[in-house]
């Protein structure tokens, strides 16, 4: 139910607070009250709405959890 | 990256620590973790449960019966997504309302009614309005484009659920749990600060997370690492930002307002549920008089299930009396409800 979906932004209707993503290839209608987009956006849609945009954001600190979980590997072998 | 990945997936398999009991409360969380094996790369010390994550799986009896009474109301038609036709009520399901002549229409969004109730002005149309916050503010636009197109034969019939207070109802229960995974599409709305305050009071970490395979080993990893600590990190930045989506917030503080409200199973929950305003009331379908929840079938466990305090496997009904063609509870309907995982992926 809380399923939602990435998509990349094609057009956006200012007049009836719409936009047209591509999914893989299909063309799908959504909502963009929530969110202000504009073509070439990558955004993820529930429900036919925009809930937000996606960024390429990491978790900072995993960089430093991962190199301890290598390292610890690396003691055992 | 496949490095990572099989550092992670060693160490949780190696895992000999603290015996964690680790939940989820999202049900695409639910239906990734089962897809994807997950429970199966872990260390017996490190147990998966599945907790009220799936909003059809906590819509009471009474909200489908009243659905149904008005499926078969003149000139109504009720509009609702997929998931809720086959939900049992105390009378049977949307579904079966349909033989007897109900009016039902499965919608992709909610907002596919506004083709409808301007083609049909003389029509009333009903919304099934179910979800947590990654739903509740699509609810919250409609209504504004409602009031912004005047358009009146549209109504919600809501069961809006609000997370941080269903976790807190668990955790004051004494449910035995150590940590847990967080709904990433609700904190998409919310932002990971929802869950501060019961990390800390509770001293459980929290990890916010996506719902790739990968993305959930690095969240138990996480947890695990974080055993004790009353620490909320967010996983999912991609999407997952601290304040959240602060326009689909104040859509939701401008319409909605909160109240105590009824969970299947559970009963009622203080504060933990999404109703629309007085001065929006025209838009309310009866919303505020669904208190009541029976149980289709009296052996059913889903109350048990929904809290943690039963595997689905251990419902005496599962696979048996219970199952995805024949639902007697509504975790075995949703593709994302614990039982209906269980059994499909078993």
């Amino acid at each position: 139910m809380c399923v939602a979906n990435t998509g990349i932004v094609l057009s956006v209707d200012e007049k009836t607070n719409t936009a047209e993503i591509n999914f893989h290839g299909n063309r799908i209608g959504a909502r963009t009250g929530l969110v202000s987009v504009k073509a070439g956006d990558r955004v993820l849609v529930h429900a036919g709405c925009i809930l937000q945009k996606v960024s390429d954001a990491q978790y900072e600190e995993w960089s430093l959890l991962a190199k301890e979980l290598e390292d610890a590997d690396g003691d055992k072998e | 990256m496949d490095k990572e990945i099989l550092a992670i997936k060693r160490f949780l398999s190696e895992y000999d620590g603290p015996e964690m009991n680790i939940m989820e409360i999202c049900g695409s969380h639910t239906g990734a973790i089962a897809k994807n094996g997950i429970a199966g790369m872990l260390s017996k010390k490190i147990r998966l449960i599945s907790g009220p994550g799936c909003p059809v799986c906590v819509t009471p009896s009474s909200y489908v019966d009243r659905l149904i009474e008005l499926s078969l109301e003149p000139d109504t038609e009720v509009l609702t997504f997929g998931d809720m036709l086959r939900v049992p009520g105390s009378r049977g399901s949307l579904r079966e309302a349909e033989g007897r002549g109900a009016e039902v229409r499965m919608v992709y969004s909610p907002f596919d009614v506004l083709e409808h109730a301007k083609k049909e002005p003389g029509k009333r149309f009903i919304i099934a309005a179910i979800g947590f916050e990654t739903t509740s503010p699509v609810y919250a636009l409609l209504i504004d484009t409602l009031l912004k197109e005047n358009i009146k034969n549209v109504k919600l019939l809501t069961s809006l659920k609000t997370m941080p207070e269903i976790v807190d109802e668990l955790c004051s229960s004494g449910a035995p749990i150590d940590a847990f995974i967080a709904p990433g599409h609700v904190c998409v709305v919310t932002g990971s600060r929802v869950f501060e305050e019961a990390a800390v009071k509770y001293a459980l970490p929290f990890v916010v997370s996506g719902f790739e395979g990968a993305d959930l080993l690095k969240t138990i990893c996480l947890l695990v690492k974080h055993r004790g600590e009353g620490v909320v990190i967010n996983n999912y930045p991609s999407v997952v930002t601290y304040e959240g989506n602060t326009t689909a917030k104040g859509l939701l503080e401008k319409y909605f307002e909160k109240e105590d409200a009824v969970w299947r199973g559970i009963g009622r929950v203080k504060d933990s549920g999404l109703f629309l305003k007085k001065e929006y009331a025209v838009f309310d379908a009866g919303s505020r008089d669904i208190v009541k929840d029976e149980k289709k079938n009296k052996g059913c466990s889903c109350d048990k299930v929904i809290m943690g305090k039963l595997t689905p496997r251990e419902c005496p009904l599962f696979g048996k009396l219970c199952t995805p063609e024949d639902p007697q509870g509504a975790c075995m309907v949703s593709p994302e409800g614990s039982c209906n995982t269980e059994y499909t992926y078993r």
